[in-house]
């Protein structure tokens, strides 16, 4: 489902050309469960936002489903953001005058989804992560790990395929940490393609799929 | 995304940060309501002056003895050398024109009244009964002059309501005789006071037939003839007329003068026009102002938010989807403002008619329009740089930022 060939991706620091990847080749199928994990600056989270489509190869193919995504057009890229990717991040990035029920909201309304589809959706999607009665909190009224599973429900409410987490705990204490970790691998059994970016050792070694990074290189990819 | 889900993101964005909304709408109200009041305080000026000179007579002409090559109202005009008098026979000649309506000699002079040892000096106007139309003035006691012959010299007369209160007091003016220089005459109306009125001041005149008037000064001639013409259209062949009959009675001489009112009105209503559009254009400079705050305001709101954009894009928003959030944002801000502002101008506005009843401030519906039209299109284009510069945004830096 996800595959890419000799992805290389440069940045210019200074006058200096730094490879952040460096011929990576990656395929990972549908519904695996994979993460990634390195010392910083080994590339991890790079190679995230590229298969994100957040950020563009310097050189390589990457195919998302049999289509080939290096080349799309900006708003293609958006398009294809929307409805088949979805993202969990550290920091959370909900917006904050908004309430929870408006925030998981906002990928159906950017996708022009009508209103009485959307509300239902929202509604379903919160009753799954027991957070209906959250729904008219705004972010500043949750705990950290309610926030988080918020995050968790607007990621995943237009149903993508593939749901990218870069350090989902990392804000987080060990118990709504491990609420976090149970919400995404639930969803990753009903059959979605969950890649954890992360730090954690022990948060690592639950993915079934394990790849190592280092230099911009895959040093170990382990199979579970 | 559609209209409404636009519009209530940027209403919430603008909720969300309510003292830079409350500042914005400030500036951009204060730039609207700057243009209205100043257009409104021109207009004012404008109706006032043209109000004035409607009220000395409407389709007026007036024809003076005397010639210059200079055509207008200079002081060669108004003093020229009078080779040959307007005469009552000038004047009742006049009145075979179609397209005349009304005429009313003038003759003026100044006197002493005296009444029962009270005495003063007075101008003494010498007219006929048509006078009072032409001038649109009013009677609050009595009757006019009398609608006689003009070569009639009835000793009666009307005076101004300041001479009543002056010279009778309590007592009632109307019936009494008067004495005007070595003549008596009797008091048959008194003039009510004119709100407005330039020129001659009604209120310290004393009006008298035109043929006592020559008799009293022991004049013929005339100072001025009025002519109301039937309408606007035969003003300038109702001129013609006055030229060409005069000329024949003077021997061939083109020795009168003939100034339409008209013309000066229209004059006096092209210069307050410009002024009026010279203040709108000043104050528009304050709304371009409030236009270049907007986009400061919005290039900040962009920075502010740079991780929400960032988001907004990971969540699949194209570049022209930001663009449009971000425009609409600093519309909403312009549209809320230019309706203050409105509000706002018409209300100082309203409040100077209140203060001053004589000043009609109405700021005319071009001005109103155009100030919320560029308050509208300045928020739209200073919020084009800031928009772009959002949609620009690099996601992944702007959601590393925290």
């Amino acid at each position: 489902m996800i595959e890419l060939q000799h992805i290389r991706r440069d940045f210019l620091v200074g006058d200096q050309t730094v490879h952040a990847l460096d011929d990576i080749n990656l395929c990972i199928d549908r519904a695996e469960y994979v993460s990634i994990m390195g010392p910083s600056g080994s590339g991890k989270s790079t190679l995230l936002n590229l298969v994100g489509l957040l950020d563009r190869a310097t050189s390589g193919q990457y195919l998302l489903d049999g289509d080939d995504v290096t080349t799309l057009s900006d708003v293609q890229q958006a398009q294809t953001r929307n409805r088949r990717i979805g993202f969990v991040f550290q920091a959370f990035h909900l917006v904050p005058r908004l309430t929870a029920a408006e925030n998981v909201e906002l990928p159906l309304v950017l996708a022009a989804v009508p209103v009485d589809q959307r509300k239902a959706r929202v509604a379903a999607a919160l009753q799954t992560l027991n957070l209906t009665d959250r729904a008219h909190h705004k972010p500043d009224q949750l705990s950290g790990g309610q926030r988080q599973r918020i995050a968790i429900a607007r990621a995943t409410i237009t149903e993508p395929a593939v749901l990218l987490a870069d350090e989902p705990t990392g804000n987080l204490d060990h118990k709504s940490g491990g609420d976090v970790i149970d919400t995404l691998e639930a969803l990753n059994r009903r059959g979605i393609t969950l890649i954890v970016v992360t730090h954690d050792a022990e948060l690592g070694a639950r993915a079934h799929r394990r790849v190592l990074m280092r230099d911009g290189r895959v040093e170990a990819d382990t199979p579970a | 995304m559609n209209g409404r889900d636009v519009s209530s993101f940027a209403w919430g964005a603008l909720r969300g940060y309510p003292t830079r909304t409350l500042l914005m709408l400030l500036a951009m109200a204060i730039g609207v309501a700057a243009v209205v009041v100043l257009t409104s305080l021109g207009e004012g000026a404008r109706r006032y002056v043209t109000d004035q000179f409607s009220s000395l007579g409407t389709n007026l002409l007036i024809v003076l003895p005397g010639r210059s090559e200079t055509a207008g109202a200079n002081p060669t005009t108004m003093m020229g050398e009078t080779p040959r008098d307007l005469t009552l026979d000038d004047a009742l000649a006049l009145r075979r024109s179609y397209s005349v309506r009304r005429i009313a000699p003038l003759n003026v002079g100044s006197a002493d009244i005296r009444w029962r040892g009270r005495q003063r000096e007075v101008t003494v106007i010498g007219t006929n009964a048509q006078m009072l139309a032409i001038r649109h003035w009013k009677l609050s006691q009595g009757k006019f002059l009398p609608a006689t012959d003009m070569d009639l010299a009835t000793p009666v007369c009307v005076i101004g309501g300041l001479i009543r209160r002056e010279l009778f007091g309590a007592t009632r003016a109307v019936g009494e005789w008067l004495r005007i220089g070595d003549r008596r005459f009797r008091v048959i109306g008194v003039m009510r006071s004119e709100g407005r009125s330039i020129g001659v001041d009604v209120q310290e005149t004393v009006m008298i037939p035109v043929a006592s008037a020559q008799q009293l000064f022991n004049t013929p001639s005339l100072f001025r003839i009025l002519v109301e013409a039937k309408s606007r259209e035969s003003i300038p062949s109702v001129k013609q007329f006055i030229v060409d009959t005069l000329q024949e009675r003077h021997q061939g001489e083109r020795d009168v003068t003939v100034i339409t009112q008209d013309a000066v009105l229209a004059t006096f209503d092209r210069i307050f026009s410009a002024l009026t559009y010279a203040v709108g254009g000043i104050a528009a400079i304050s709304l371009m102002v409030a236009g270049i705050l907007i986009m400061n305001v919005m290039l900040v709101a962009v920075s502010q938010r740079t991780a929400e954009i960032g988001l907004l894009k990971a969540l699949g928003a194209a570049p022209r989807q930001i663009v449009t959030l971000i425009m609409a944002e600093a519309l909403l801000l312009s549209a809320l403002g230019a309706g203050s502002g409105l509000l706002l101008g018409e209300g100082a506005s309203a409040l100077i008619r209140y203060a001053f009843p004589v000043l009609p401030a109405h700021a005319p519906l071009w001005a109103a329009l155009s100030a919320v039209l560029v308050a509208l299109s300045t928020g739209l284009l200073f919020s084009l740089l800031p928009a772009r510069r959002a949609a620009r945004l690099d996601p992944v830096l702007a959601l590393a930022r925290r």
